[in-house]
């Protein structure tokens, strides 16, 4: 089914929303767009095991493991980031990455 | 042989007693902790009268002479199998004879505080601080090596610095007790200096080594020269500046005075009878050495105390502050005994001078102890120093007026009291040995009775001033041992010393020279007939002779300006000169760099803090750049 | 052009135009719509690399649960109309710089990179086979993983129970707040 295909293709690919995540995890101001980037980071990861897995080791099963967990990693991050933004709402009144800036000097 | 080892208890008790009047004295009630202090000081008196009367009368002579009995011993710091430093109760005629001075005296003022201190604040501190001075004292005399009495020497130091500075509220005390410590102090860099020499160069610290007149040590003598003297003679130059510092001998003179901001029994205990002859005991203690080693640098003890007594009398004839006076008279009397040393010879007849300048050590303790303890009562009695604001006082202080009398006429030299026969034994001394310094002498002892007549005169008789009260005659606890201290004047003046303490330890034959005494006594008697005349009632001859000699009169008042002179050397000289320049290196220089090295820190920190910026997405931009750098850095340039 | 390529070109031109909406759209709730776009596309990748069990969990994990979950907390904490405020164009510039700087780094290693053919035979992926490999204590095994992974989840269904349980107005629990 992924014939003509090249692998390079899948980790451009992988890259360019890789950095697309960095970028908006650079650049965004509310914790929850940077979340959302995080997770676009995540995905990224998970599109390269698998490119990795299928085309060079088809007989394995490691990448999809890997992807697997990372899903369940990345499930659990979302978790605990979105309660941590909600208490931080609660206590600063703003989820304004910029505000929340108390571990300064 | 007499067991002598219980003597170590003789400066311990003391040193117990000042742990526990120090420690638990403030738990105590004031009149208790006196009480301690003054009952252990009478037990070590008594341990010292058995002790004198063992070693003199009991204990065995060889060849007619006194042992150096070394009593106790330990070795407290082995340092090679040479080197080492003892601690140890060495017994010999002088030692012998400090004991029972030390311990006489010490008891008396210990007795005499009882009422004089009564209500003071700090009245445990100050027995706790009596008790520390008697066992240093008592260390110091009963030293068994040079070290031991340098330990020793620099506790009595400490003991009279806390002494002088007991009224620690008042500044002038405190000056006056950081002006003690230090001149001694530095006199006593010279004692160290010495001590060191000598015992690099005999090998030894121990006395009965030492001072062996046919030990290895003194055959050592000579040796290398250094500027014309021997290494001996500088050393014991240097070990003499201690006794020098400790005596208040001139140039090192300044502190004794000052010293009189303490309370009176202070002054008549340290600064009097005791502590200020410590330097005479030095040179006693190493007197073989100077005279068989160091005869140059025993002229110079003969120098220095002639001139120290003749210095002082002069200046004590002008001062009007009574405990000064008698700090002056204290100056002059030990400049005595200091000559007398320095004109004596080892053994036998030679050895005159050596037995007078302990006669009258002993003596001297007395009657000056015995004046000071007066002129306290008569303070405590008037509250004033000065003498001018005295006068008539014989009707009010019978008792201290006897005494002061009795005392005045011994330190005036008059027969048949102690002072006449001790002062009669150095002048002869000096009469046989050098005439300049006899001539010196004979002239300090009417100036001697002058300015005492002129200080007894000045309270007891001439004008009666108007008191704000009526002045009384002091408590029990203060006449008692002014009367013991008269008797013991009056008396001890027929001990015979020569044949107990003389140089080497045998008897000797002495009397009476009336070529010396028969003009020493009319001395004396001019100048009490010239204070009777100038002091005895109101009287203008002395202020008319001060305004003849106006000039000697305003230089003998402000003390030759040595305080002045020793302020203009130490601050326009060492201060400036030296001092400020090493404080500008110290501040500029080496806190320069220190300072210069925290504000680097401080301002590059002040700089890299707002890296710290809380700003969570900045953290992450500079990762993401370190990251990208890193991998070109590893991928394309580190190949 | 094989229909595989054309699927593939919509994928990832789904991924990369979604992507780049989900990081630059001024609205919060449009942001969360994107990054579902991606996260569904990517999830059409999975399928045409075949697997088809992780699209699957793809499809409900992020799709389905994270997504939402976002969308809830954003429905918590912001208000719906209001719109971003504009970044300081230094950061987005500075940013923009070094993310292109590292994709462009990225991409020419791998297109450098000379990616050997593999010889070997696929490997079904079937159920059975997740689930016993899942469980198994052989060398192909993943159950500590697995455990872990359990343990992980438990923990941060905790944590996170506990971090938004706790937390209130500022002045009351704050320490850090009150000194300055």
């Amino acid at each position: 089914m992924n014939t003509g295909i090249p692998i390079q293709y899948f980790l451009v690919l992988a890259t360019i929303m890789f950095f697309t995540g960095v970028y908006g995890f650079l650049t965004r101001r509310n914790l929850i767009t940077i979340l959302m980037s995080v997770e676009l980071i995540l995905n990224s990861v998970n599109i390269n095991f698998l490119a990795f897995n299928r085309f060079l080791y088809p007989h394995k099963l490691e990448g999809m493991f890997f992807s697997l967990f990372v899903i369940a990693v990345a499930a659990s991050e979302a978790a605990v980031a979105i309660a941590i933004i909600i208490n931080i709402y609660r206590r600063f009144t703003t989820i304004n990455v910029e505000d929340v800036n108390e571990m300064k000097f | 042989m007499i067991n002598f080892s219980y003597t170590i208890w003789i400066p311990l008790l003391p040193f117990l007693l000042f742990i526990l009047l120090g420690l638990a004295g403030h738990k105590l009630k004031p009149k208790l902790s006196g009480l301690f202090g003054t009952g252990g000081l009478a037990i070590i008196t008594i341990l010292s009268y058995i002790t004198a009367y063992k070693y003199f009368f009991t204990s065995e002579k060889i060849e007619g002479a006194y042992q150096k009995i070394s009593a106790f011993n330990i070795t407290w710091l082995q340092l090679t199998d040479k080197l080492h430093i003892d601690l140890g109760v060495l017994l010999d005629p002088i030692s012998v004879m400090m004991l029972v001075v030390i311990t006489t005296v010490s008891l008396m003022v210990h007795i005499y505080s009882l009422g004089y201190m009564k209500g003071e604040k700090g009245f445990e501190r100050f027995f706790a601080f009596l008790s520390l001075f008697s066992f240093s004292m008592l260390g110091l005399v009963l030293a068994t090596n040079i070290f031991q009495m340098y330990i020793f020497w620099e506790l009595v130091g400490v003991s009279s610095f806390l002494l002088i500075g007991f009224y620690y509220q008042k500044p002038s005390a405190v000056r006056a007790s950081k002006k003690a410590f230090i001149v001694t102090r530095f006199a006593d860099l010279g004692f160290l200096i010495g001590i060191l020499i000598l015992s690099f160069n005999t090998k030894t610290f121990d006395f009965i080594t030492l001072t062996d007149p046919a030990g290895s040590a003194i055959a050592q003598g000579g040796g290398i020269a250094f500027m014309g003297l021997s290494v001996m003679t500088w050393s014991m130059i240097f070990v003499f500046m201690g006794g020098v510092g400790k005596s208040a001998m001139f140039p090192f003179h300044i502190w004794l005075p000052d010293a009189m901001e303490g309370p009176t029994p202070v002054s008549a205990l340290i600064h009097a009878a005791t502590m200020v002859v410590a330097g005479v005991y030095l040179v006693a203690r190493m007197f073989p050495i100077y005279a068989f080693s160091a005869p140059a640098a025993l002229e110079v003890v003969a120098y220095v105390g002639a001139f120290s007594s003749l210095f002082a009398a002069v200046i004590a004839c002008t001062q009007t502050d009574i405990k000064r006076v008698l700090a002056y008279s204290t100056i002059s009397q030990i400049g005595y005994m200091m000559l007398a040393l320095g004109v004596s010879g080892y053994g036998g007849h030679e050895g005159l001078g050596y037995m007078a300048s302990m006669f009258h050590l002993f003596t001297h303790a007395m009657f000056k102890a015995l004046l000071f303890l007066g002129a306290g009562a008569i303070i405590h009695a008037v509250h004033t120093n000065h003498m001018t604001e005295m006068g008539g006082l014989r009707k009010y202080l019978p008792i201290t007026h006897m005494t002061f009398l009795i005392a005045c006429l011994t330190i005036a030299g008059i027969p048949p009291l102690s002072g006449f026969f001790s002062k009669d034994e150095i002048l002869a001394a000096a009469f046989h040995n050098n005439k300049l310094l006899f001539a010196v002498e004979y002239i300090v002892a009417g100036l001697t009775a002058f300015y005492m007549f002129r200080l007894y005169f000045s309270i007891f008789w001439g004008k009666e001033t108007h008191y704000h009260h009526t002045p009384h005659e002091a408590p029990a606890t203060m006449t008692i041992p002014l009367i013991v201290l008269a008797i013991g004047s009056v008396f001890t003046g027929f001990i015979p010393f020569n044949e107990l303490v003389t140089s080497d330890g045998k008897v000797f034959e002495t009397e009476i020279e009336l070529i010396v005494a028969i003009p020493s006594v009319l001395i004396g008697l001019l100048g009490i007939g010239i204070a009777f005349v100038m002091y005895r009632k109101e009287s203008e001859i002395s202020d008319k002779l001060a305004a003849i000699f106006k000039y000697t009169y305003k230089w003998a008042y402000n003390k030759f300006y040595m305080d002045e002179l020793y302020l203009f050397v130490t601050k326009k000289i060492i201060f400036r000169y030296i001092s400020e320049p090493v404080a500008w290196f110290d501040r500029h220089i080496v806190d320069g760099t220190m300072n210069a090295i925290a504000s680097v820190t401080q301002s590059v920190s002040l700089r890299i803090k707002g890296f710290q910026s809380g700003q969570l997405q900045k953290y992450a931009f500079v990762f993401v750049t370190g990251a990208i750098m890193l991998a070109i850095l590893f991928i394309y340039l580190w190949k | 052009m094989a229909f595989n390529q054309i699927m593939f070109i919509l994928f990832s031109a789904m991924i990369i135009v979604f992507s780049v909406l989900t990081v630059t759209s001024r609205k919060i709730l449009r942001a969360a719509i994107y990054l579902l776009f991606v996260l569904v596309s990517t999830s059409g990748l999975y399928f045409m690399l075949n697997y088809q069990f992780l699209a699957a969990v793809q499809l409900t994990l992020y799709a389905g649960g994270i997504v939402v979950l976002i969308i809830f907390s954003i429905l918590l904490t912001s208000h719906l109309s209001k719109k971003f405020e504009h970044s300081g164009w230094k950061k987005n510039i500075f940013s923009a710089i070094a993310s292109l700087a590292g994709a462009i780094l990225s991409i020419i290693t791998i297109l450098d990179y000379k990616f050997s053919a593999t010889s070997e035979v696929a490997k079904e992926v079937d159920m059975r086979l997740i689930g016993k490999s899942l469980l198994s204590v052989d060398y192909d095994g993943y159950v500590l993983p697995f455990e872990v992974i359990s343990i992980l989840l438990l923990a941060a269904m905790i944590a996170a129970i506990v971090v938004a349980k706790n937390g209130g107005p500022a002045k009351a629990q704050s320490p850090l707040i009150n000194q300055k």
